[in-house]
């Protein structure tokens, strides 16, 4: 298409103008134009404005859509529209065998992509009877992996929250500490997200030299960066104004609601998978379960900082027994399961380390099959299902694993806390201000790619 | 509900691992639900044929004519151990001994995790009676999950719910089928409204109509869409990728082992 001047246009793009429906005039605003928009609103006499807001917002940590009614600057009305971001992450796991599946459910929700990683493979494991085997190097760098990413999601929320009320600064220091964390990530794992490390038996790879040092010196520079949150935000008037009661949720309405994690927390209810149903040994570690009674968005900002501070000493823990397992197994011994090679840095990349080919390729033709056989075609797992839900930095992840008894997953189903809490924008911002939706929405800190897999 | 009065702080929790416990109780007759011999066996989803997926073409390993079933876990008779029991019985003398007869098709545990079977006309009362009965109490749904057996004959579809008793500290899974041909299961909404979002995505993906449901729509996949993408027979899609001269057909049309 063209116009008599020559210049292509794009059909698709939103044409700005006023357009009279059944229900009403429709204003379609590109940008510029706000005053049509006014002045149209002005004549028609009308209080009642429908505002649908995204779904390429930027303050909607994805694409999220919301259709608001408004009279005046009051919301009467909120339902959020997802599906932007549907990938069919679960239907393409039954494609792949057992292993593969964690490459997959690791893209899910992109912000906490271990803990996706680690429900899948302990419902993997349950359903191998393996909990017990799994070694414990490989459980504690799982926990470490975990905590460092507690922080740098619960970084990202604080920031992009802030960003949406104009604390810029809070953003910018978040995202700070947050390279930090994904520095961390791609030492220990070779990727700053999509790792695929946590699998089904243990963990792909050991510590790499340096790491634990790595460790402790970003825990001592966190304990002289987290304040800085706290100076910049607790006490501000103006940060306190914008979050104190928005997005209230009481206890009845979260467990109601299914709402789990800081939203549920912020109610003064310590539950925690961590504590409750401990999993990956948990029960080990000395932490506190960090609870606020305000039911707001400023109690779950409050609470993500604590729990900042209680995933450090984790850390700290988990690298004090990592410096006692040097040399450790990473990886279940049953070589049914285990991965039959370790990875090596080779001058092109990582890979498989060059031992390991040596031997399969020049010493033994039954490693050879062994490899062909485990690579290719994959374990098998027992009939059945499992569900180990762990404690994401947003609630209850859990994965509905079945199997039938094949080399592929027969189904895998994630109960993502951000689609289930992304249920309460309309009770939390019904009756509010236009302006208190964003803080509401953000205090739940939903992500996208998690809520539509 | 304040926090006083409604679930116990995670540090009052009582220790129990399953099996471990036997009580008395849990071996009188008239606490055990009759099973029957189909409920036990276990059941027959499927049937694998020869070794490697390849269905058709020459398969010149000499395992094509292999033809075995494939089973997910049968029934478990009581006592199931521990507290998988309290939930039985407690849920017994909720319903009533009757309606749980006609409520629970089975009882599978597990790798540790119980599993009630409800029939569909049932669901709902037993819904109810799970988060409101004080010795049950299970408040928390972490919603649905939709599983698709095309060889389960007149059970084709499954919806899984797992739910939490943050009271008691438990877990248990609900299990309710329904034939392809007649894809109803009543709505938990009523009952657990975060359900309100799984359903309409278990309503998206497999076909499931819940009814009673305040609006079901469809969450993940367009309104107009045809089909349900998450069942067996719905293809996953893909294009051949040519790569070093080589083409790679898509995962859903590649050589794969059963």
């Amino acid at each position: 298409m063209s116009t008599s001047m020559g210049t292509p246009t794009d059909p698709y793009a939103p044409q700005a103008g006023v357009s009279d429906t059944t229900s009403g005039k429709v204003f379609t605003v590109t940008g510029q134009d706000w005053d049509t928009v006014v002045s149209g609103v002005a004549e028609e006499n009308e209080e009642r404005v429908v505002v649908n807001m995204g779904p390429q917002h930027p303050s909607t940590h994805g694409v999220l859509r919301l259709i608001l009614e408004l009279e005046g600057e009051t919301v009467t009305e909120a339902r959020a529209g997802i599906g932007y971001l549907h990938t069919g992450i679960e239907k393409n796991m039954e494609f792949r065998n057992w292993v593969q599946g964690v490459t997959f459910c690791t893209r899910m929700d992109y912000l906490s992509p271990f803990y996706n990683e680690a429900t899948y493979s302990l419902g993997v494991e349950r359903l191998l009877d393996v909990e017990d085997k799994i070694p414990e190097k490989a459980t504690v760098m799982r926990v470490l992996l975990m905590e460092l990413n507690r922080i740098s999601s619960h970084l990202v929320a604080i920031a992009t929250g802030g960003m949406e009320i104009g604390a810029l600064t809070v953003m910018t220091i978040g995202f700070r500490e947050r390279e930090l964390v994904l520095d961390l990530f791609e030492l220990i794992t070779g990727l700053r997200m999509n790792h695929a490390f946590i699998r089904p038996g243990g963990v792909a790879q050991d510590m790499p030299p340096g790491a634990l040092d790595e460790i402790r010196d970003f825990v001592a520079l966190m304990r002289k960066r987290l304040p800085e949150y706290a100076d910049l935000c607790n006490a501000n008037p103006i940060f306190r104004a914008r979050l104190e009661g928005v997005g209230h949720l009481d206890l009845s309405g979260c467990l109601a609601l299914g709402m789990s994690g800081p939203v549920l927390r912020s109610t003064g209810y310590a539950w925690d998978l961590r504590k409750t149903q401990p999993y990956c040994g948990y029960e080990d570690y000395d932490f506190e379960v960090i609870t606020r009674d305000s039911a707001d968005a400023y109690g779950r900002f409050r609470i993500r900082v604590d729990e900042m501070w209680e995933s450090l000493k984790i850390v700290e823990q988990c690298a004090d027994r990592l410096a006692g397992l040097e040399g450790a197994p990473v990886m279940i011994a049953d070589k049914k399961i285990a991965w039959p090679s370790q990875l090596a840095i080779g001058h092109d990349g990582m890979g498989n380390s060059l031992d390991h080919i040596r031997h399969i390729m020049g010493e033994s033709m039954e490693a050879l099959i062994h490899h062909f056989k485990l690579v290719t075609e994959g374990f098998r797992v027992p009939a059945g299902q499992a569900y180990v839900p762990v404690e994401s930095p947003r609630g209850e992840l859990g994965a509905h694993v079945v199997s039938d008894g094949g080399t592929r997953p027969f189904r895998a189903h994630f109960r993502d806390p951000s689609f289930t809490n992304l249920q309460a924008t309309s009770v939390m911002s019904e009756g509010g201000m236009v302006a208190d939706v964003i803080v509401a929405i953000a205090s739940i800190d939903p992500v996208m790619g998690g809520v539509d897999r | 509900m304040s926090p006083e009065d409604g679930p116990k702080a995670p540090g009052e929790f009582d220790e129990v691992t399953p099996g471990t416990e036997d009580d008395s109780t849990d071996k009188m007759p008239e606490n055990t639900l009759p099973v029957t011999p189909e409920a036990l066996s276990p059941e027959v989803i499927d049937r694998r044929q020869g070794m490697f997926g390849v269905q058709g073409s020459g398969d010149t390993s000499g395992y094509a004519g292999v033809v075995r079933p494939v089973t997910m876990p049968g029934g478990t008779p009581p006592p199931y151990g521990g507290w998988f029991d309290e939930v039985a019985t407690g849920l017994e003398s909720a319903l009533g001994r009757d309606q749980m007869r006609g409520a629970i098709e089975k009882v599978v545990v597990h790798r540790g995790e119980i599993t009630f079977f409800v029939r569909r006309s049932s669901l709902l009362a037993v819904a109810e009676n799970l988060r409101n009965d004080p010795a049950l109490r299970f408040e928390f749904c972490s919603g649905v999950s939709g599983v698709h057996y095309p060889g389960d004959r007149g059970r084709e579809l499954h919806a899984v719910y797992h739910l939490l008793s943050m009271t008691h500290n438990r877990r248990i899974r609900l299990e309710v089928t329904c034939p392809d041909a007649d894809p109803h299961i009543p709505s938990v909404v009523s009952v657990y409204p975060t359900n309100d979002w799984h359903e309409r995505e278990t309503y998206d993906f497999f076909g499931i109509i819940f009814d009673g449901h305040p609006a079901l729509t469809r969450i993940e996949m367009p309104d107009d869409w045809p089909g349900h993408p998450q069942r067996k027979d719905y293809p996953l899609g893909g294009i051949p990728v040519e790569y070093k001269g080589a083409t790679i057909p898509p995962p859903d049309q590649r050589r794969s082992y059963t």
